[in-house]
């Protein structure tokens, strides 16, 4: 066991843990962030999904002790109070989800990808899709979803850019 | 023992004296004096593999235990009922003593049907030898090996029909592969069985139903429940006995559909109207068949990609089979609070499907008020009545019960005024048949479901021919489903169903390997994802039915039913290849077109 400093959604946190150990396990088990989920533990369907200094990553087979001092960010840290992120919003209205387990890794995948790409293309939506994977078949509603949120960000942006 | 031939050859006995688990014989008429004057018989075998449910959530359950407390346990299910009687069991203990809660629940598709009661024994056990709280959440390769899948089938049908295409007698042995337990197979096998014969009038039917005791891991419920496996063997079939009388594969279902008045190989009259040639022409308007039929066949010549178009129309029993209903009885309360909340308390089960939202909403309707207003109760055995598993959208065959009242204000004021002068309101209902439906489980004749929903589903497809990948490139769903409660909801689940139906058909392959899954990871257990998928357009016709929930059927496993053989059709329009087992997986497909002298 070694002692760990990381930093989750802007806030320091200090955790014993063996330097092998899964971000995930210690986000769930030692932190109580719940909101990424175990799906498949080998980094492939999604589920598990944070942004690491902004870059999507799947925190199943991310260690510990290769991410101290590095900002890490989980489904937690979008809404502000019951305000929710324009892609958790758009989730909702494009009713984009039927058990909802892979959704905040949907949701974390498309953050990632609105960052970079504010205007994807369907194809820049299908390569993100194609790692996130969701059982109950859902995928036409979430490319919808994306869609919203990206047009969603960008009028935010452009009437912020306006006020400058 | 690994397989349905083994056995059936009887070289080794696992199980009674003859390794059947299960077996139904459904008889209608004189088949064999129909054969005997036949002019044309066809005669087909068809093979299904096994499928995992692979809900991305895995199994995992939290215990409780001591002798003084009882057993209490938190986890990812389908049915508390069922995973309390199991506990039940399993300790010796009073029902009271045992507690099930289900918790939010990370998909099911029937994977969470029988497994739950499992690793709740195993959690609980553990927790009462320890005197701690134990927790058990399956890695992904445990699940996989471990749990419950889709039965693997093989179907054989011989088929006689006149010169002008219609049927006269059918003969299908139908044997599911049931794994090393008996689990739910008898019922998996009498709705495939069931079903077998599909929604065409015949005056002479056999169906020998069988479910076989083999080595591997047991098999069980999986959306569609035996249904899929038969009619994936019988619509690739009528597509073949089509061809051998010289008809297009839509004329000569015309030519044999049933209709309101007619009776099915069961015996069972379909009393409500129904046009399957109505759902056929607006499916095959809406794909553009027609003309695709044609078009493909004159531009696929020498080209490497082959395009072909398919169908199938089928039919699904809405809610349990035969006397099913009947023995579950389901009870589903509802109470009132004093605020005017109105709480319904049932033990079906939301997981994913949307049947909160459901619950909310028929409560709403028929009370009048918000749907914000009603509070539909977690599943949990300390609480609510047994209402029965929660399967083929059975939730919303039963539950829909409720007295017709006021407006919100009213409402609310009316429950303050009870509840302080009488105390608790609460209302509870038992499920109770329709009128005039009976059931015979010795002669499997008679009303077999209350009702069915009816469907035609178009696939189109390109198969590559240098590297045998075959690609959906459109899909058409049109189905008769009753009353559309929730539009959202109900193509959500049609959308879904066929995704997982594109999944059986062409990826989703469990390699067994002395009777182990060898393939338990979602890297080498390939599921479709937006990549493989089409747009999938789906419609509705609606005829309410006056016996369901505001007028609806049932539609979660529906779509399973449909894909796989309108692909299969698809791909034989494609490429000429008649290919009879699933899944078509590029190395089937190669080994069958190099196979054949013709392509």
């Amino acid at each position: 066991m070694a002692r760990h400093v990381l930093r989750v959604n802007g806030k320091d946190h200090e955790v014993d843990a063996e330097p092998g150990d899964s971000l995930l396990s210690l986000l769930r088990d030692d932190l109580g962030l719940t909101g990424s989920k175990f799906g498949c533990g080998e980094g492939f369907c999604g589920a598990c999904t944070v942004l690491i200094d902004g870059q999507l990553t799947r925190s199943c087979v991310t260690r510990v002790g290769a991410v101290a001092g590095k900002a890490i960010a989980t489904v937690e840290s979008l809404a502000a109070g019951d305000r929710l992120h324009p892609v958790q919003q758009a989730f909702l209205d494009a009713e984009a989800f039927q058990c909802g387990y892979c959704t905040s890794g949907m949701v974390m995948a498309t953050v990632a990808l609105l960052k970079n790409t504010p205007n994807p293309t369907e194809q820049d939506i299908a390569r993100v899709m194609d790692r996130n994977v969701c059982r109950c078949g859902t995928y036409p509603r979430i490319v919808d979803a994306i869609k919203r949120a990206a047009q969603q960000m960008r009028t935010t942006t452009t009437a912020v850019g306006g006020q400058r | 023992m690994s397989s349905i031939d083994d056995a059936l050859s009887g070289r080794e006995v696992v199980w009674g004296t003859d390794n059947l688990f299960k077996s139904y014989t459904v008889a209608r008429g004189d088949v064999e004096a129909a054969f005997a004057g036949a002019p044309i018989v066809v005669e087909g075998e068809y093979e299904t593999g096994s499928q995992e449910q692979l809900y991305i959530e895995p199994n995992g359950m939290l215990a409780i235990a001591d002798l003084q407390n009882g057993v209490t346990v938190w986890g990812s299910m389908q049915c508390p009922y069922y995973v309390h009687r199991a506990l039940a069991g399993l300790f010796n203990l009073p029902a009271e003593k045992i507690r099930v809660v289900q918790m939010e629940t990370g998909g099911g598709f029937g994977g969470k049907e029988e497994y739950p009661s499992i690793i709740a024994g195993h959690a609980a056990l553990l927790a009462w030898k320890s005197g701690r709280p134990v927790k058990i959440v399956y890695s992904r390769a445990e699940d996989m090996v471990a749990t419950t899948k889709r039965h693997p089938s093989r179907t054989k049908h011989r088929t006689a029909v006149t010169r002008d295409g219609r049927l006269l007698a059918m003969d299908v042995d139908f044997v599911i592969d049931g794994g090393a337990y008996c689990t739910l197979s008898p019922v998996v096998l009498s709705r495939g069985t069931i079903h077998a014969a599909g929604p065409y009038r015949c005056d002479h039917v056999r169906i020998r139903g069988r479910a076989v005791a083999t080595n591997v891991p047991p098999h069980g419920a999986f959306r569609g429940f035996g249904a899929p496996q038969s009619i994936f063997a019988l619509e690739r079939h009528m597509d073949r006995v089509a061809a051998a009388v010289g008809l297009g594969p839509d004329e000569f279902r015309r030519r044999n559909f049933v209709h309101a008045g007619d009776t099915l190989a069961v015996g069972q009259v379909i009393r409500e109207p129904v046009s399957m040639n109505t759902l056929l022409d607006r499916a095959l308007a809406l794909a553009g068949y027609h003309d695709k039929r044609r078009r493909f066949v004159e531009e696929n010549g020498t080209r490497a990609i082959k395009k072909g178009i398919g169908f199938s129309t089928f039919m699904h029993g809405a809610g349990f089979t035969g006397s099913g209903e009947d023995h579950l009885a389901s009870v589903v309360a509802v109470e009132a609070t004093r605020e005017g909340v109105v709480r319904v308390l049932a033990a079906s089960t939301e997981i994913g499907q949307g049947t909160n939202t459901i619950f909310s909403q028929i409560a709403a309707e028929a009370l009048g008020i918000d749907p914000d207003d009603v509070e539909v109760v977690q599943p949990d055995t300390s609480e609510v009545p047994n209402s029965g598993p929660t399967v083929v959208h059975h939730a919303l065959v039963d539950a829909g019960v409720l007295p017709s009242v006021h407006s919100r204000a009213e409402f609310r004021a009316a429950c303050r005024r009870y509840v302080d002068s009488y105390g608790t309101l609460r209302a509870t209902s038992r499920y109770q048949p329709p009128p005039g439906v009976r059931w015979d489980d010795q002669t499997y004749q008679g009303d077999a479901y209350g009702t069915y929903a009816w469907a035609a589903y178009v696939a189109e497809v390109s198969v590559d021919t240098t590297t045998y990948e075959i690609r959906v490139d459109d899909f058409v769903a049109v189905q008769e489903v009753g009353k559309v409660i929730n539009p959202t909801l109900a193509m959500g689940q049609i959308e879904g169903g066929v995704a997982q139906g594109v999944g059986w058909a062409l990826y989703e392959d469990v390699v067994w390997r002395e009777g182990r899954m060898a393939n338990a990871q979602m890297t080498n257990y390939i599921m479709p994802t937006s990549m493989d998928l089409p747009e999938i357009r789906v419609h509705f016709e609606e005829v309410p039915y006056p016996y369901g929930p505001a007028g609806a059927k049932g539609i979660g496993e529906l779509p399973m039913d449909g894909p796989a053989p309108a692909i299969f059709n698809a791909v034989e329009h494609a490429t000429g290849i008649s290919a009879t087992r699933l899944p078509l997986t590029p190395e089937r497909l190669m080994e069958l077109m190099c196979a054949s002298p013709a392509v």
